[in-house]
């Protein structure tokens, strides 16, 4: 177990390393040559008006919600479906759990779709 | 000693391997596309044009850095390191044959899924960081596309994990000896592609950076090299999705006559032809139907896939109470 946290440290230290050297070869290589017009914000040829920094539409919001809520519930299915197969016996009552779980998954899907919330307006 | 030079050396491997199909897929692509759609792409430099890789690189490195002025500067530049650390760290849990894989973890698909959310943090930093409106809306659709499609990612992926009985990829391509997992497991492969393509950012997924609507998303506002992380991470995103569908579904290494590791590398480049493929066939959709394809399609279909997959393995054990 240690071994392999050693060898996954060593292949994300070289994969920031290259990062780095790119970053620096790159940094000498390049010219730099700022100009009045270079500096905005491209909107198209047309002079930006104000900051994008701006409320944005509640949708994504409510998308968000809804990942959480899913992917959390499929956290809870991942250690169900590592045992299933490999334990000795109970798989029957394991199986009922497991319709009982995704039936209330199921449920939660179907009201957030009655309430709309699936809907792009 | 021996044992250690092995590893080192499989470590450079990894690391090197998907940067060398990443950066050949740059003219890969262009020339199955150009294949696909009846022209001849880019053939200038060098023997079919395979040197153009070189060119663009050397370009890429002598142009010109751009940060904004009105950009949250720290942001803006780990955004693009973010996304190719992330998406190359997923290499590490890969077993590419029996014996060759950096760390086969036994939590190694958990390992995959989690790598792949910290992909959405580099886009929605990059859109945010970039105080520009096309990069913000870009990356706005982008966690909304991403976050959506994860969700049921992880579950296609469960009917898999029941069947193998675990997370560790090089376990669960042992479990496909005689029966790739793509024949039990249909429903799952589908949808793991779907979700694939989808996190991606391919077409027909692509609205993130639809280029008629939004210049070019949430990387508008980057050049030279930090533009190139963004480019390569997605390619090598892409080598990385292949390289699990080889694993999960296509039997990774197991194949007849040529040594695994050829095998592995044959289905994953045949996997990643076959994304291109996609990208000239298919039309980009809009975002009511991206969202609604997810939510109301394959989240439905995965679930069903997974209790199907319970009742099946349930009536393989026989039923025991």
């Amino acid at each position: 177990m240690t071994n392999q946290t050693i060898s996954i440290a060593i292949f994300f230290v070289l994969g920031v390393g290259f990062w780095m050297i790119a970053l620096a070869v790159s940094y000498l290589a390049r010219p730099s040559k700022p100009t009045k017009f270079k500096e905005t914000s491209y909107e198209c040829g047309i002079e930006p008006s104000g900051s994008a920094w701006y409320q944005v539409h509640v949708r994504y919001y409510i998308y968000a919600l809804l990942f959480v809520l899913f992917d959390v519930e499929v956290a809870f299915l991942y250690p169900w479906a590592v045992i299933f197969r490999r334990i000795d016996g109970g798989q029957m009552l394991l199986f009922s759990e497991l319709a009982i779980f995704v039936l209330i998954l199921v449920f939660g899907l179907v009201y957030a779709w009655r309430k709309g919330a699936l809907e792009w307006e | 000693m021996l044992e250690l030079l092995r590893q080192a050396l499989i470590i450079i491997g990894v690391l090197a391997v998907p940067f060398l199909i990443a950066s050949g897929l740059t003219w890969g692509e262009r020339r199955l596309l150009a294949l696909f759609q009846d022209r001849y792409g880019p053939n200038r430099v060098g023997p079919g044009g395979v040197l153009q890789v070189a060119a663009d690189m050397f370009k890429i490195l002598m142009k010109e850095d751009w940060t904004p002025p009105f950009a949250d500067r720290p942001v803006f530049v780990l955004a693009p390191a973010i996304i190719i650390i992330a998406t190359l760290s997923s290499f590490a849990v890969l077993t590419f044959a029996p014996g060759i894989a950096v760390a086969d973890l036994n939590i190694g698909l958990l390992f995959f899924l989690a790598m792949s959310s910290m992909a959405v943090y580099s886009v929605v930093l990059a859109g945010w960081a970039s105080n520009n409106k096309y990069a913000l809306l870009g990356s706005l659709r982008a966690v909304g596309q991403m976050l959506s499609y994860e969700v049921f990612m992880g579950l296609s992926l469960m009917g898999v994990v029941i069947q193998a009985g675990s997370f560790s990829l090089g376990t669960i391509t042992r479990a496909q000896q005689h029966l790739w997992f793509c024949v039990p497991q249909v429903v799952g492969f589908v949808v793991f592609t779907i979700a694939g393509l989808a996190e991606t950012r391919r077409i027909p997924f692509d609205l993130p950076e639809a280029e008629s609507e939004l210049v070019a998303g949430y990387h508008t506002e980057y050049s030279g090299l930090k533009f190139a992380m963004f480019f390569l991470g997605e390619y090598v995103g892409i080598t990385l999705i292949a390289a699990l569908v080889t694993a999960l579904f296509l039997g990774g290494w197991w194949g007849p006559v040529l040594p695994p590791l050829v095998w592995f590398l044959l289905k994953t480049l045949v996997v990643i032809a076959f994304f291109i493929l996609v990208r000239a066939a298919l039309p980009r959709l809009r975002f009511d139907q991206l969202m609604e394809f997810g939510w109301k399609l394959m989240l439905p279909l995965s679930l069903l896939n997974l209790l199907v997959t319970g009742a099946v393995v349930l009536w393989q054990e026989g039923l025991r109470f």
